[in-house]
């Protein structure tokens, strides 16, 4: 297939890149070498939608996450992601923690952020009760928020793909040809499609998309970050985002509540060999714990649900990567946080400066239908829907409350769930405290029925991560 | 508004009973239940050695409770399938989702008995990545005998609780190898008879004072690391090796699902997961009762029948007005006992006190007080965390008691 630009990575800024781009009359793909968007740092992150005041001023990070935020409560509201301006605290412990957070204060407003003040402990401690009393000053930045980072990766590809889009996955590039109208991009499994310009949005593997291309970047070093998820009793022990005063590591751990109310804690900040290591450690687990506990003492960890490891794709210079280097070839790349923030500024920034013929699109649609409409109805209404629709009155998942109607239309929006964790992603089914105990199998076959595939095929997230062997008598009289 | 003198939230062994005692005292009984069918997680245990004590035969879970069902059925009561409670008040209106619709009914007394679900990796936090293969042992038993499927080959079991022990027997016998069972207490988890009957008997290994440390593999398990602990459950890092696995599988305990009494303001033990109780399994919400694993977990089906109707007819006696709020005393437990239930209790009322002891003891004896005066002494040839305690109380025993009650154990000289 010939195209005009094929995006290289559907995380959350190459999906906000082909959004973008698909306001226009354009022939756009977007690949991504997983079985499903959100699988790189898209996928596990703290979820926060940054204020600005943290970036050094002058830095693309700095006017990108200016101008991201307000573009990102935008775009949230037109996809139907949930999200919440919950307001954010970085709290200082100590006369000199006091004065990195008043030069905090300071670059916040040379960042021209709205919506900065600082307050005492005890201020901070009348708005915010759960906070540790050896909180000494607090920095408030009213237009942090929170959001969840996959769900705003799935709903911004959907809306791409509604909008014309053409999602390849399990399309990892692997040869780049450059021709003299544009590129062929190869993926592992022999596919290839043409394009005339390449945007590479790769997250932790975009360095070895710039030199596939011919243009080598500055090495991309993936950092781990590990985080524990409370249950929902957890939830409300804050509103806001609790932060610590920066360190040379990064913005430290955090203690937020989550859109879908449990309690998250982290992150870890680790160099590590490769992009696709995600896995947890004893010693940092216990250092969210440690850490958490300093600005937030009441949390319960014996009410921790999961433990995951996030992936974030830093470089040596601090900034984003972005612009065009050989002719071609667009790089969005080593976005590490505040990079959700920026997220859709990003996008637009990316489609303003292709230089192609920008021809509106006259379908272009930025509303996305509401996937969760039926949590949100009172309880008349549901049970008025249930009447017509009884699929929707059986809780296949009970911690999280998900109906069988709920699963079985997720897996007919764009795009499409083709495993276990993006059933997940897309419902909350699995997500709760029994962490998918009782309603895996059921969820399973239902996965099964809705691909046409048996259930021993079915995988957790594609390729050989299927859950079941081979050899049982299921089906067999 | 739909009314019941007493609602059942649960259609397992322990709500089956309930039901059925409830009706037999009176009332007029619902019962719920989010399966399409009754008997809880009965249904998936296919193995027997149901039914010794309280029918005085051996029989499999799906059998004990079809048993139970039927006893439900032939006093007409009726159940609501498919029925998830999602609304539970203190005034005791239950507000249920059901492909028929979303209804709110009101109870007079409503019995508690969701049981339990299993602890997941999650709450466990074993290190590691994240791939396929990786199940409680709950999970791993519905796929198997509900399903038919296989949920792997090869195979390392970390928990010797009873779900784990019977799991380890099952994936034997449909054809896959399980390589180990750890434990990371110095002793096992389950009922003897199942480390002899699954274990013993098909040569698999415990290795106790041994802990999964981390879990290997991108895409399906490909392994875990195994670490000896020390008195303190800390790793010993020189006794690390790694067991080549597909599945692992967690029967690492299992917690009360209280989600429902937590919103209707039931106030929970913290060391059992359930509902603080009286001699009559009312929590401290009046007309709220609970019984089955919802309130502890059993080792015994036969324990939870019997709890179910005692909470079944009490829960009658709330809704038709015959039971009168009456002063209660503390029962505690004392040296050497992790919790007993009741936490409290009615004096002239009698009672089954059921408790754990904390950790595992040759021959001992159980000393049950008020005050200085000793109510009861039991001795037993042994005693183990892994098996739940009970020494009934009469009426007559507890009818003159003033004093806070205390159950202690000794070991035995």
């Amino acid at each position: 297939m010939e195209y005009q630009v094929a995006i290289i990575g559907a995380g959350v800024v190459g999906a906000m890149a082909a959004r973008e781009l698909s306001r226009y009359r354009l022939k756009i793909c977007l690949l991504e070498a997983e079985n499903d968007v959100a699988m790189g740092a898209s996928k596990a992150n703290s979820g926060i939608i940054h204020a600005g005041y943290d970036p050094e001023p002058g830095t693309l990070k700095a006017r990108f996450n200016r101008e991201g935020n307000p573009l990102l409560y935008e775009a949230a509201r037109q996809l139907r992601v949930p999200h919440k301006n919950n307001g954010a605290f970085v709290c200082a412990f100590s006369p000199e923690e006091e004065g990195q957070l008043e030069a905090l204060y300071r670059r916040g407003q040379e960042n021209q952020i709205p919506g900065l003040s600082l307050l005492t402990g005890e201020e901070a401690r009348a708005l915010e009760p759960g906070l540790s009393p050896m909180v000494t000053r607090v920095l408030l930045a009213a237009t942090s928020g929170i959001i969840c980072p996959y769900e705003l990766t799935i709903a911004a590809v959907g809306n791409a793909m509604d909008n014309g889009v053409a999602l390849y996955r399990n399309f990892r590039v692997s040869e780049i040809q450059k021709k003299e109208t544009g590129f062929v991009l190869r993926s592992s499994r022999g596919e290839s499609v043409q394009a005339q310009w390449i945007v590479n949005c790769a997250g932790v593997h975009a360095g070895e998309i710039g030199r596939l291309a011919g243009d080598p970047l500055p090495e991309i070093l993936p950092r781990a970050g590990e985080y524990v998820l409370l249950d929902k009793n957890q939830g409300a022990l804050v509103s806001r985002t609790i932060f610590q005063v920066p360190t040379k590591a990064g913005k430290g751990i955090l203690v937020t509540p989550t859109v879908d109310g449990n309690l998250l804690v982290g992150p870890t900040a680790q160099r590590v060999p490769g992009g696709d290591c995600t896995g947890t450690t004893r010693q940092g687990l216990e250092t969210v714990k440690t850490l958490g506990r300093k600005s937030v003492p009441g949390v319960d960890y014996r009410q921790v649900i999961a433990a995951f490891a996030g992936i974030r794709a830093s470089t040596p210079g601090k900034d984003f990567l972005l612009g065009q280097a050989v002719p071609g070839l667009f790089h969005a790349a080593a976005i590490d946080s505040p990079g959700l923030s920026c997220c859709v500024a990003l996008g637009r920034y990316i489609a303003e400066n292709l230089p192609l013929p920008k021809e509106e699109n006259p379908n272009f649609n930025p509303i996305r239908e509401n996937p969760h409409f039926f949590r949100e109805l009172s309880l008349e209404e549901k049970n008025d829907y249930i009447r017509l629709h009884p699929e929707y009155g059986k809780i296949v998942c009970r911690c999280e409350g998900v109906s069988l109607g709920e699963i079985r239309a997720a897996c007919l929006v764009n795009p499409r769930p083709l495993d276990m964790d993006g059933i997940k992603r897309r419902t909350r089914a699995m997500m709760g405290r029994c962490q998918g105990g009782f309603c895996t199998p059921n969820i399973l076959t239902t996965l099964a029925k809705e691909l046409g595939i048996a259930p021993e095929e079915v995988t957790k997230a594609g390729g050989a991560s299927r859950l079941l062997e081979k050899g049982g008598s299921y089906g067999k009289a | 508004m739909e009314k019941h003198d007493v609602v059942v939230i649960g259609a397992g062994p322990a709500g089956l009973s309930a039901a059925a005692a409830a009706y037999d005292a009176g009332a007029h009984v619902l019962l719920l239940d989010r399966e399409s069918a009754p008997g809880g997680i009965l249904r998936q245990c296919i193995h027997p050695g149901f039914g010794l004590h309280t029918l005085g035969q051996e029989l499999t879970g799906p059998e004990y409770g079809a048993h139970y069902a039927r006893e439900a059925e032939n006093r007409g009561i009726p159940l609501y399938r498919n029925a998830t409670v999602i609304g539970l008040t203190p005034e005791r209106l239950v507000t249920v989702q059901s492909p028929e619709g979303l209804r709110q009914i009101q109870a007079g007394a409503v019995v508690l008995a969701m049981g339990c679900r299993e602890r997941s990796r999650g709450a466990l936090g074993i290190p590691g990545t994240r791939p396929a293969g990786v199940y409680t042992a709950g999970t791993a038993q519905k796929l198997i005998n509900c399903m038919g499927f296989l949920p792997g080959k090869r195979v390392v079991i970390l928990g010797s609780g009873d779900i784990g022990l019977i799991m380890a027997r099952r994936m034997t016998l449909e054809g896959a190898k399980v390589e180990a069972v750890c434990e990371i207490m110095p002793y096992p988890g389950g009922l003897t008879r199942n480390i002899v009957q699954c274990l013993e008997d098909f040569g698999i290994p415990l290795y106790l004072s041994t802990t999964v440390e981390e879990i290997h593999g991108k895409e399906r398990v490909e392994g875990v690391t195994l670490v000896e602990v020390d008195g303190q459950r800390r790793p010993i890092p020189a006794t690390r090796r790694f067991a080549a696995c597909d599945t692992l599988l967690l029967s690492v305990g299992l917690i009360p699902e209280n989600e429902l009494s937590r919103q209707a303001g039931v106030p929970l033990d913290n060391i059992t997961g359930g509902p603080l109780v009286d001699s009559r399994c009312q929590t401290r919400v009046p007309g709220i009762f609970a019984c089955g694993n919802v309130l502890q977990v059993h080792d015994l089906v036969d324990y939870v029948t019997q709890e179910g109707e005692r909470a079944g007819k009490a829960a009658a006696a709330f809704a038709l007005g015959k039971s009168r709020r009456k002063e209660t005393l503390p029962v505690e437990p004392g040296e050497g006992i992790r919790y007993v239930v009741p936490q409290s209790l009615t004096p002239g009322q009698e009672l089954v006190l059921s408790f754990r002891v904390s950790k595992p003891c040759g021959a001992v004896v159980y000393r049950v007080r008020a005050g200085e005066q000793v109510l009861r002494q039991v001795r037993r040839p042994r005693a183990v965390p892994g098996e739940m305690e009970r020494i009934p109380l009469s009426r007559e025993l507890t009818a003159h008691v003033r004093e806070p009650i205390r159950i202690e154990m000794e070991v035995a000289k």
